[in-house]
């Protein structure tokens, strides 16, 4: 067993069950990785040796009928971790500690994982690159000054490079399925409801949504069935009949209907998404599908309605982080002096900017034109896939608009990396579940990535379309380890 | 200032000033714990300590309705014969304060979960309807402490998240005393549902008070003036009167009135700006995301009828008809519930008549000046009606009974062994009083004598004589008969 971290996570849960492996060997080797990957700047804060000694109590006694019997994980920064420092990237929570458990990772423990760390992200998830942490850029394992995508970046950028066996994100407008296109891994954004949101720091409540990222299909189904479930602690959780995703996974996906929206061959896509899109539909058609043509026809008021929609929520949500109960405080002259300078030297750019435009959506005089007509929108945009799945089974796009690109490359220009959300925000307006998987390269060599979108609910027939196109895709993963000297 | 019957105006020169006035009451629910989270709401402890984790707000924390709370809300509801919405939403209203943790107070704005409404107010002159606008649900905020040190402001979480109603009348009081009759009658029937306690020491009720003026008989309304977070009833009369004549001041003054809002100074009995409508704040409601708007069904509303008890107008109207009460009487007697419970334990086994004036009279005056209230009163329901009796079957006179009743204050004692043990029983017996009047009238002949020549007044002097001599235990009527014979 010479490399553990080379192995899925299904492999490590077999090899730890067979007693060929121990959790404290698997935890070490993970441990060993990822100190030996600090320039990917993965982590923000590690628990290792904590994790070796869970690892190690795991191994006395050790209960193998657990989902996930000793295998350490490192999560996104979003989610509260018990007596473990969780800053959700941000300057203004840098010094805070919960004194509590977030539901899904509370799941994840219970299933017998073990906490590695807290993974790199967008401040308080906002961001398509990782660039807008207080704790810098993460490096994509893929090449060297290439951003893994955001905001969960940290936990692509770790489970590319192999870091963690699998992870959680959270996904708002494309966080998890975005950077997982950009670093050749799964990403799972389940059904709005389906995982509980107690416990994660609040971009957007009404689009948030935690879900798993993982080298593939099979493990991103384990976890999912791991971390979904309902909670009375959470007002938008939904109780529905969850199925064992992974134990029911099959690749025969024979006469499901899936369709192709029109919408989405956008401007200027580059030829090589819409290449990697024809390929896909081929695997599809492989695999015994039907090809269906649909149409969403308010597709292209998504992205708009999503900038508006999520920032006026976050300028709410954010209104907590004020100096006065926990986290960074600025001194002032008097209340007010103090509100302005812990938030003006507490919060990034782009949070400000986003709780800028989010307080203007919201004011008396705007409101209606901007607010309630984005929520109308919505309720247009969850109509259109309504329609199509009448028709259809799930519906199959491209994931981005481009692969991966520079560090700083679009930082100074908010819209264009806001226009890389593009195929990805109109699920969380709809509150579907999506999955990214990677598909192919560019001419660079970087991964791309396709998305199936599925109807509410159905992650179970999401999951066995992707499983079944992983296995005509046959996808390999170019890391060469290029950080570790 | 004129206090016409029925009508209170402010008189100015030439004019007469009518005032308009509108009430948001906050009502604090009675609940174990708070609107959106677990945290007990119990008055009076430490501070801080009933704090949980979504009250401070701390990061993912998330809001869960405490369904206790709606049903108390529709319970009020019902008792303000108001419309119950079957769908309410909770909305976020932002602003920016130290006690209030999460930036924003979850309330209703556009969609309340209770509707239009009345209320009937008892008038010395008749009755008046208040109309009531519609009542919502919200958090409370914390309290912020500025006097506990030089510089720093201290901030107490235990009231943040408190479930309040929030109840709006429509702009139909005229005047204080009306203002009066509305927050008292509003309390009573929240007390007789078990939805507020309406402690205004407490906090659990205070109000917003909306004023104008406009000449008499004018259509329009004039700019209105809000006065915030006034916590007592004596202080919204004071407050109103204050304000009512500042605004006809500016008026006749030709002046113009701006809309604001303004503090009662309670040590100076007057009213202050506090912010203009220029500087009001941008709330910026929005429905808040973390909550999915709030479905009642029919039959949830329906099942809440049945625990709905009798209400103090449907109480009085009884009191009148059953019991053949005034309904001065009765409305004193159902203004709370525990005061109506105790009459009607006491005329379970006594004199209605009696008993009424014995409540209303003797105990409501011993209660005042002890500060008590009905539910403390020393003498209870069975002894009271006990002593009731002993007047109706002549033991004892009213006028012994008060003193038996002041010994009773002393301790819920029965009344017949102080009789007894005191000696204090009536004496009826016409011989025994012969002898006494026989002896009056030996100790008073020169009277007598007078009396009969036709001095007849002083017949009232033989019987306080009587009176006196028995230690006040004679019966006045047998008294009376034996007297006008003997003299």
């Amino acid at each position: 067993m010479s490399d553990i971290t080379k192995q899925s996570l299904s492999e490590l849960i077999k090899n730890i069950k067979d007693k060929k492996l121990s959790s404290t060997e698997v935890t070490k080797a993970f441990v060993e990785r990822s100190e030996k990957s600090k320039e990917l700047n993965a982590y923000v804060t590690d628990d290792f040796s904590a994790a070796i000694d869970k690892a190690k109590r795991f191994d006395e006694k050790p209960n193998l009928d657990l989902k996930l019997p000793g295998i350490p994980m490192a999560v996104k920064d979003l989610f509260c971790t018990k007596n473990i420092k969780t800053t959700a990237g941000s300057k203004i929570l840098n010094n805070f500690i919960p004194t509590y458990e977030s539901t899904v990772t509370q799941n994840i423990w219970n299933e017998g994982a073990i906490l590695l760390g807290k993974l790199n992200c967008d401040e308080f998830a906002m961001g398509s690159s990782n660039e807008t942490s207080f704790f810098g850029n993460v490096q994509n394992p893929i090449d060297k000054d290439l951003v893994p995508g955001g905001s969960s970046g940290g936990s692509s950028s770790a489970v590319a490079a192999q870091l963690t066996p699998i992870t959680i994100g959270t996904d708002t407008g494309g966080s998890i399925r975005q950077p997982a296109s950009f670093t050749g891994i799964v990403g799972l954004k389940p059904t709005y409801g389906s995982c509980s949101r107690y416990g994660i720091v609040a971009f957007a409540s009404s689009l948030d949504q935690a879900g798993p990222m993982a080298q593939n299909v099979k493990d991103c189904a384990l976890l999912h069935e791991v971390i979904s479930s309902y909670d009375e602690k959470d007002s938008t959780s939904i109780d529905f009949k969850r199925n064992n995703y992974s134990n029911e996974l099959t690749n025969n996906i024979k006469g499901k209907k899936i369709g192709i929206p029109k919408e989405y061959r956008v401007d200027g896509m580059p030829k090589e998404i819409e290449d990697l899109w024809k390929k896909g539909i081929d695997y599809v058609k492989d695999c015994g599908a039907e090809i269906i043509d649909i149409s969403l026809p308010h597709t292209n008021y998504a992205l708009p309605t999503y900038y508006i929609v999520a920032p006026a929520e976050a300028s709410s949500n954010l209104a907590r982080y004020d100096g006065v109960k926990y986290g960074f405080r600025a001194d002032g002259e008097n209340l007010i002096d103090m509100y302005e300078k812990t938030r003006s030297e507490g919060f990034g750019a782009e949070v400000q900017r986003r709780i800028m435009i989010g307080t203007y959506v919201l004011s008396s005089g705007y409101y209606d034109a901007y607010y309630l007509k984005a929520q109308k929108v919505r309720k247009l945009i969850k109509n259109d896939f309504d329609e199509a799945y009448k028709k259809v089974d799930a519906i199959l796009t491209p994931s981005t608009p481009s692969s991966a690109f520079k560090i700083g490359e679009k930082t100074n220009d908010p819209v264009s990396m806001y226009l890389n959300d593009i195929f990805t925000v109109p699920v969380n307006l709809a509150g579907l579940p999506g999955i990214s998987i990677p598909a192919g390269h560019d001419v660079k060599g970087y991964p791309l990535g396709l998305q199936i979108i599925g109807k509410a609910f159905d992650e179970q027939n999401l999951l066995n379309i992707a499983f079944a196109m992983e296995e005509k895709i046959n996808f390999k993963n170019k890391i060469t380890d290029w950080w570790i000297k | 200032m004129s206090k016409d019957k029925s009508e209170y105006l402010i008189n100015r020169k030439d004019n007469q000033y009518e005032v308009v006035i509108g009430l948001e009451v906050h009502a604090q629910v009675t609940s174990e714990s708070k609107l959106f989270s677990t945290s007990s709401t119990k008055f009076g402890a430490e501070p801080n300590t009933q704090v949980s984790l979504v009250d401070a707000a701390l990061p993912g924390m998330l809001p869960v309705i405490n369904e206790y709370c709606v049903k108390q809300a529709i319970k009020t509801g019902i008792g303000l014969k108001a419309k119950i919405n079957k769908r309410s939403v909770f909305d976020r209203k932002n602003y920016f304060y130290a006690d209030l943790p999460q930036g924003y107070q979850i309330s209703q704005f556009k969609d309340p979960i209770v509707g239009q409404g009345k209320v009937i107010l008892d008038m010395p002159d008749g009755q008046k309807e208040v109309g009531i606008e519609r009542l919502h649900l919200e958090q409370d905020a914390g309290k912020s402490i500025h006097d506990l040190d030089p510089k720093n402001t201290f901030v107490d979480l235990n009231r943040s998240g408190v479930a309040l109603m929030e109840i709006v009348s429509k702009p139909d009081l005229r005047s204080p005393d009306e203002v009066n009759a509305y927050v008292k009658k509003l309390r009573s029937i929240m007390r007789y549902l078990g939805t507020c306690d309406g402690n205004m020491q407490e906090g659990s009720l205070r109000a917003d008070v909306n004023v104008s003026v406009r000449k008499k008989g004018s259509k329009v309304f004039g700019t209105r003036c809000e006065i915030k977070n006034v916590n007592s009833i004596k202080f919204m009369q004071m407050a109103i009167e204050y304000e009512a004549n500042r605004q006809v001041d500016l008026i006749e003054e030709g002046q113009s009135i701006d809309q604001e809002t303004r503090l009662f100074d309670t040590k100076k009995n007057e009213t202050r700006s506090m912010r203009s409508k220029e500087d009001a704040h941008d709330y910026r409601y929005f429905p808040d995301p973390d909550l999915l708007p709030l479905e009642v069904s029919d039959d949830f509303i329906e099942k809440l009828k049945l625990e709905i008890p009798e209400l103090p107008d449907e109480k009085k109207k009884r009191f009148i008809e059953k019991f053949k009460l005034s309904p001065y009487e009765a409305t004193i007697l159902v203004s709370d519930n525990e005061t109506s419970n105790y009459f009607e334990n006491v005329i379970k086994k006594s004199d209605v008549k009696l008993a009424t004036n014995w409540i209303i009279g003797e105990l409501f005056a011993a209660l005042n000046e002890k500060n008590l209230e009905i539910t403390e009163s020393p003498i209870s329901a069975g002894n009271l009606s006990k002593l009731i009796n002993l007047i109706k079957d002549g033991t004892i006179s009213g006028k012994i009974a008060k003193t038996v009743f002041e010994n009773m204050m002393e301790g819920d004692k029965d009344p017949k062994k102080i009789v007894e043990e005191k000696g204090l029983k009536q004496e009826s017996d016409p011989k025994a009083l012969e002898a006494l009047i026989d002896k009056v009238i030996d100790d008073n002949r020169e009277k007598a004598t007078e009396y009969k020549s036709g001095k007849v007044k002083l017949f009232g002097f033989f019987v306080g004589q009587v009176m006196k001599v028995s230690g006040g235990k004679a019966n006045p009527q047998i008294v009376n008969e034996i007297l006008k014979k003997k003299l």
